[in-house]
């Protein structure tokens, strides 16, 4: 064993906190000490991966991906995803990667495109409505009373009517089209998210700090951002997380049943709609890869919420 | 001056009375140590009279005026658990800052050590705590503290210390003390009267 080795080895031990950074990343090429630990996982992952260069790893990865995806979907020249009769129904190859629809279509570029568009209407609809949820969650919460009963009504009120049935009447009563389904997911997927913040907000209403900070002369507008806010984020991030993959399955349903996106336009909902009409004549690309695509994209913002809320646990920051 | 009128609390409608009538009056510059055994309404009492309940008869005056819940309170009131009184979420530099902005000196005297601020409440102990939620009260608008068992977590030595502070602080101030505990010796000590609150309780 080279004189590095040992040295680097026994820095390690110190808790490889020491050094610097440039030291570490060289001990995590050295590729005889990363082998002396192979059978030993937590010494192999170490040098380098502690557990908070993976969390970071796992948002910018998650981040990357759907930039790219969203940028690429948006300054997509539509030639692209062209008709051309002349190449219906080819299988993935190498000049069409995920196969051509029955139109012609390249469907790798139509697929990017759509996942494009819904993730700008998921990302939109998923901040609107959470937004909302904050908002109503927290002051009925904070400030009780009258304002607290109007908060739960609103919700029972929306609740109460058939989801599928709201988002056709907001659709359908803002002319359909990109706008109507945009307004009708926004516009409708805050209840759930609404009781939880309010629930959360109540048990923290009542905390001695929270009557502390209102002795100290705080308002309840200051005491709301700067304490319960803070301490709802972990429950409003996952709810964020959970309505993404859920506005973009409703926006993909309320297309489906033509109450929005006109059948031109490519989205993920659309495209998986058009492909049942061939799955049964073994176009199976049309499907699988659109398919994958939005699964991989759904998964990726949960892991990245999911690990941006231990990252912002301060029982879990530190790891 | 603070002074409680006729109060009288329970905590609901049809619960049992926890305290009634009780009058009493703290001069400034007086210390008054509270005492009583468990569970006869002293940190209610407390409570009530920092502002973080409102009494259900009778009031609170402070200078003669009724109490006023809103912006800063001049009565303030330092707790028995100081893990519950600080946001788990805020680093400690934060949490002592959210009132005023202490001085190094007085953090000296408490023993908070500089290195403590950047941590997060969890990572220090119960006394440590305590220090932070001493200082953070010690600002110049407030004129009164109420000491519900602040020092019963503190090791001897860190006891002395801490009341030294707050006695040095109260002195120089002119500020009114009640101070709540079951340390008679202390109460002794540090205290210019007792009073019982079963003498001053007409349930």
């Amino acid at each position: 064993m080279s004189k590095e080795t040992c040295v680097s080895r026994n820095r390690k031990k110190e808790g490889g906190g020491s050094g610097s950074r440039k030291e570490r990343i060289g001990g995590f090429w050295n590729w005889k000490e990363r082998m002396g630990g192979f059978w030993n996982r937590k010494e192999r992952m170490g040098g380098f991966w502690n557990q908070r260069r993976k969390t970071l790893f796992w948002i910018r990865f998650a981040a990357i991906y759907l930039l790219v995806v969203l940028v690429d979907g948006l300054l997509m020249s539509p030639e692209n995803y062209g008709v051309d009769y002349s190449a219906k129904f080819i299988a993935p190859c190498f000049a069409h990667p995920f196969g051509t629809d029955y139109m012609g279509r390249d469907m790798f570029f139509r697929s990017i495109k759509g996942l494009s568009n819904s993730i700008v209407i998921g990302l939109l609809a998923s901040a609107v409505s959470s937004l909302i949820a904050l908002a109503f969650g927290v002051a009925a919460a904070v400030k009780g009373g009258l304002i607290d009963q109007f908060v739960s009504w609103c919700v029972d009120l929306c609740m109460g009517i058939p989801h599928l049935m709201l988002l056709i009447l907001i659709s359908f009563m803002m002319g359909k089209g990109g706008t109507g389904v945009t307004a009708a997911v926004a516009l409708t997927h805050w209840p759930e998210l609404t009781r939880l913040v309010r629930a959360e907000a109540i048990q923290i209403r009542s905390a001695q700090y929270v009557q502390a900070s209102y002795r100290m002369g705080k308002t309840w507008y200051e005491a709301a951002w700067q304490h319960m806010i803070p301490q709802v984020l972990p429950v409003y991030l996952i709810g964020v997380v959970l309505l993404f993959p859920h506005v973009i399955m409703h926006e993909a349903a309320i297309t489906f049943l033509g109450f929005g996106f006109s059948p031109e336009t490519p989205a993920i909902g659309v495209i998986l709609s058009e492909s049942m009409n061939h799955i049964a004549t073994g176009k199976w690309w049309m499907a699988v890869f659109p398919g994958l695509l939005l699964l991989l994209a759904v998964m990726l913002f949960d892991v990245a919420g999911e690990n941006l809320k231990r990252l912002l646990n301060p029982n879990s920051g530190n790891e | 001056m603070l002074e409680a009128r006729n109060v009288g609390f329970r905590y609901r409608k049809d619960s049992p009375w926890v305290l009634r009538g009780v009058s009493l009056q703290v001069e400034a510059g007086e210390r008054v140590a509270l005492a009583g055994p468990s569970g006869y309404g002293k940190s209610t009492l407390a409570k009530i009279l920092a502002g973080y309940e409102r009494p259900v008869q009778g009031e609170v005056f402070w200078d003669g005026e009724v109490l006023d819940r809103k912006g800063y309170c001049p009565i303030q009131l330092i707790g028995q658990h100081p893990e519950k009184a600080v946001n788990p979420r805020w680093k400690m530099e934060k949490i002592l800052r959210e009132c005023w902005e202490p001085g190094e000196e007085l953090l000296e005297k408490m023993g908070i050590q500089p290195s403590w601020m950047t941590r997060w409440p969890i990572e220090l102990s119960g006394g440590e705590l305590q220090r932070f939620c001493i200082a953070r009260v010690l600002g110049p608008k407030t004129k009164f503290l109420v000491c519900d068992e602040i020092s019963t977590m503190l090791d001897v030595i860190a006891q002395a210390q801490i009341w030294q502070v707050l006695l040095d602080e109260t002195r120089k101030r002119g500020m009114g003390m009640l101070v709540i505990t079951h340390n008679m010796a202390l109460a002794k000590r540090v205290c210019t009267r007792v009073v019982e609150l079963s003498n001053i309780n007409q349930l």
